[in-house]
């Protein structure tokens, strides 16, 4: 069965439609997968939904036949029948006829064609929908870029941990599960990167002491000089992020694991240190900063 | 009109959707009222063919849209709507969650998502058209355009969340459309042997020419199997539900979470049962020997990165995930009780997924967090709400007098029959895992005072927690109904248990399963 030659002859030639659609079906599955920015995923999305079409079209091509409306000569009510049959006319007006087995054959499927308009449809349903996502994805995150979105993510989540504590100041354990979530407020809107950016400068002072007295109880101001200056620069770094994202590309990527990292060393003399909620708050910031200096 | 109830079932939330979107830009208060309205309306009709079904002959009662006849073989031609006993279960379950779940919506929808209450219930009534429209169609490409009007919706309604949503949204979109996308190819598949696209006309040509040896068939079974795995979020195809669920509107995981795995589980039982047949399906593939084993690693997984969650709706989500994989397992152990069990725990496992989502809705309300450690004490604060909470979560555990033990027990006969020691192994193993998940939230729930008496030497929170603790402080009327009325459907559904596998019984009576040991 499988003599030189014939499965190359399969594939390329009596198969030719089915093997483009495979590759194209792996290319978009590949973008989906592998790409990182969020519009190329939606590239591979596309390709992958049109493999698909092109599937169904292929199949339903006929070879030699023609769009399922009456050829001339079946046609009742074109001029073949009228003029043809004198007879024939008055029945043939009233409405379709049954074609024969035989006739048929000139005529391709329009079932699977059909289909596809519906499933071409429901693509661009699906493409718009995931654009306007990417928008909304931009606006709240300033990127389009996976990885750089998930690191915003796992940033927020680390800020917003901590208040969680507060309220219920319970010990150790809320912190070893490193997945949870920030619940408190479902909505947050996409207001908060501006929001914590104006908090930043309130919270300088405090941030220098936290950072460098680590595990000592007194919470007085140590060196505050030179680390408010650290900071500062850092804070602008992120308060523009939102504004301009083109810059924070590709170089911020790297910034953010450092800081996830340091969050366990920061937080115990956090917790333990805080009296009144608003140094708890406090508290909170320095882990991201720590590692910048 | 009665003879049309089926057809009723998915007019009234179409047309409601519609009339949300229009009417609701003159004014926004409508919107609440015509999706209760219309909820309502297609509850009746699924009630009422319910009747019909069971009234009838052949248990199943089929509408032929467009008076089309499907007298010619292979049947096809016209689009049907084919109610059997499990679609029309499965549909009321569907209506049911969705009935509660729009009283439940006054007020979590206006604060969660304000000014955007027409668009909210526009998408609402439509997710519930899609998901009715999927248990009813007898039309596998129909079945595709309706899983994908769900998906679309459902990205909708999640993405109104934060921006976090938002994120988790786009990974759902991507793995959604993979999986409606390898269905549509298999359906190809389907199509292009058996030259029909109506459910009952591919079975008729598969037995009828003998195709359970086809390749093409083989290969249209695993791309559908594996679409329909990835929609319903089976554990190695799960990323997409955790953090879909935990971020979206408190309204909508409390929709979402309960149905759309289930029903899509229901497709499963559908494509096996009805569209492939049974020997097909087990006896031509590999799928029973490798399934049960998958569904042991699902289950196990899920259970255990359910137990590492700190976080109510993060938990109950990994829980969904370990849950897929029950009725899964219970699909494939190749066995007449594990179908039941299946079959059952589709329709419990909505109930108390319902139960519990509707509670963590109104946890969050009041204590602010569904955070572990924001709850200690509640259970003094708003007691209702938690008996109603734990009500859900015993079903999930599976204590005797509520459904989750009913269909939990089916499960294990059937693993036990056919010999599946692993699958009944396994559960065991995820129902004391969840034994822990939920006594650990009963022991923070029930303590009015941290339990580490150092925390209230600071003297911050906890003490002014407790003095608030003893006012008692439940959630509004319009919330709490419906979670007590999910919580009473809980312990109805597992008391009349009886009957409903009775029904159950009379739809796989037709189909050839083993009762016994092996295959």
């Amino acid at each position: 069965m499988f003599e030189d030659g014939t499965i190359i002859n399969e594939l390329f030639i009596e198969r030719l439609n089915y093997f483009i659609y495979v590759i194209l079906l792996l290319i978009g599955l590949h973008g989906m997968i592998a790409k990182n920015n969020l519009i190329k995923k939606l590239i591979g999305m596309s390709i992958f939904q049109t493999a698909i079409i092109l599937f169904y079209v292929s199949v339903g091509v006929k070879e030699g036949a023609t769009i399922p409306i009456y050829l001339p000569e079946h046609d009742p009510h074109g001029s073949h029948a009228s003029h043809g049959d004198e007879n024939g006319t008055d029945e043939a007006v009233h409405g379709p006829v049954v074609l024969e087995a035989g006739m048929v054959k000139g005529y391709a499927n329009p079932l699977p064609h059909v289909l596809m308009l519906t499933a071409i449809v429901v693509g661009v349903a699906t493409l718009g929908l995931a654009l306007a996502l990417c928008l909304r994805i931009y606006q709240g995150y300033g990127t389009i870029e996976e990885d750089e979105i998930l690191a915003k993510i796992e940033r927020q989540e680390m800020r917003s941990k901590p208040s969680i504590i507060v309220k219920s100041a319970d010990s150790s354990k809320s912190k070893t599960s490193g997945s949870d979530k920030s619940v408190s407020k479902p909505k947050v809107s996409s207001s908060t990167s501006t929001k914590r950016s104006k908090a930043r400068p309130k919270a300088k002072a405090k941030i220098a002491s936290t950072a460098t007295k680590a595990k000592t109880s007194g919470a007085k101001s140590v060196s505050p000089k030179p680390k408010p200056a650290a900071s500062k620069s850092t804070t602008t770094g992120t308060k523009k992020s939102p504004a301009k994202p083109k810059t924070a590309a590709s170089k911020s990527t790297s910034k953010p694991k450092p800081k996830s990292r340091s969050k366990p060393k920061a937080k115990p003399p956090a917790r333990a240190k805080a009296t009144s909620t608003a140094k708890k708050a406090t508290a909170s910031k320095p882990k991201p900063r720590t590692p910048k200096k | 009109m009665m003879e049309n109830a089926i057809a009723w079932i998915l007019i009234f939330p179409l047309f409601g959707s519609v009339a949300c979107a229009l009417l609701g830009m003159g004014n926004k208060k409508i919107c609440y009222p015509i999706a209760v309205l219309s909820m309502a309306g297609s509850l009746w009709g699924g009630i009422e063919t319910l009747r019909q079904v069971i009234a009838s002959e052949v248990h199943t009662v089929s509408y032929i849209f467009g008076g089309w006849t499907l007298d010619k073989y292979p049947r096809g031609v016209g689009i049907e709507f084919h109610a059997d006993i499990l679609g029309i279960l499965i549909t009321l379950v569907v209506l049911g969650v969705g009935f509660i779940v729009a009283i439940y919506s006054k007020l979590p929808v206006q604060d969660e998502t304000p000014n955007k209450e027409p668009l909210f219930y526009t998408l609402f009534l439509l997710q519930i058209t899609g998901l009715a429209g999927i248990c009813l169609t007898g039309d596998a490409f129909n079945l595709y355009v309706l899983i994908e009007v769900a998906a679309l919706t459902g990205y909708g309604l999640i993405a109104m969340g934060s921006n976090r949503a938002a994120a988790a949204t786009f990974n759902y979109v991507i793995l959604g459309t993979i999986g409606a996308s390898l269905y549509l190819l298999g359906v190809g598949y389907i199509y292009i042997k058996t030259g029909t696209l109506n459910m009952v006309g591919i079975q008729d040509v598969i037995v009828a020419n003998g195709l359970a040896d086809s390749s093409t068939m083989q290969v249209a079974f695993v791309l559908v199997g594996i679409g329909i795995l990835i929609k319903m979020a089976f554990f190695p195809f799960h990323a997409w539900l955790p953090n879909a669920y935990c971020n979206a509107p408190t309204v909508t995981s409390s929709l979402l979470a309960p149905l759309v795995t289930k029903v899509m589980i229901y497709v499963m039982i559908r494509m096996v049962l009805s569209v492939f047949g049974v020997e097909f399906s087990f006896e031509s593939t590999m799928w029973v020997d490798v399934m049960p084993w998958l569904v042991v690693v699902a289950i196990i997984c899920a259970a255990v990165m359910a137990l590492a969650q700190r976080e109510i709706k993060r938990m109950l989500a990994y829980l969904i995930v370990a849950e897929v994989g029950y009725m899964v397992g219970g699909v494939w152990i190749y066995n007449y009780y594990g179908l039941i069990g299946s079959i059952f725990h589709v329709i419990s496992d909505a109930c108390m997924t319902l139960c519990l989502f509707l509670g963590a809705g109104l946890i969050l309300r009041k204590a602010k967090t569904t955070h572990f450690d924001g709850l200690r004490g509640l259970f003094s604060k708003m007691p209702l709400t938690m008996t109603g909470f734990f009500i859900g979560g015993f079903s999930i555990i599976g204590l005797p007098p509520t459904c989750g033990f009913f269909s939990k027990w089916y499960l294990i006969t059937g693993g036990m029959v056919s010999q599946r020691w692993e699958y009944m192994v396994v559960l065991m193993f995820s129902t004391m895992v969840m034994v822990v998940l939920f006594f650990r939230l009963i022991e923070r729930i029930h303590l009015a005072v941290s339990e580490s008496g150092e925390n209230l030497g600071h003297g911050h929170g906890d003490l002014g927690l407790a003095k608030e603790q003893t006012r008692f402080d439940e959630g509004p009327l319009s919330m709490l109904i419906p979670l007590l009325l999910a919580a009473t459907v809980v312990l109805v559904v597992g008391i009349y248990n009886q009957d409903i596998v009775n029904l159950i019984e009379i739809f796989l009576s037709e189909f050839n399963l083993p009762k016994g040991e092996g295959h």
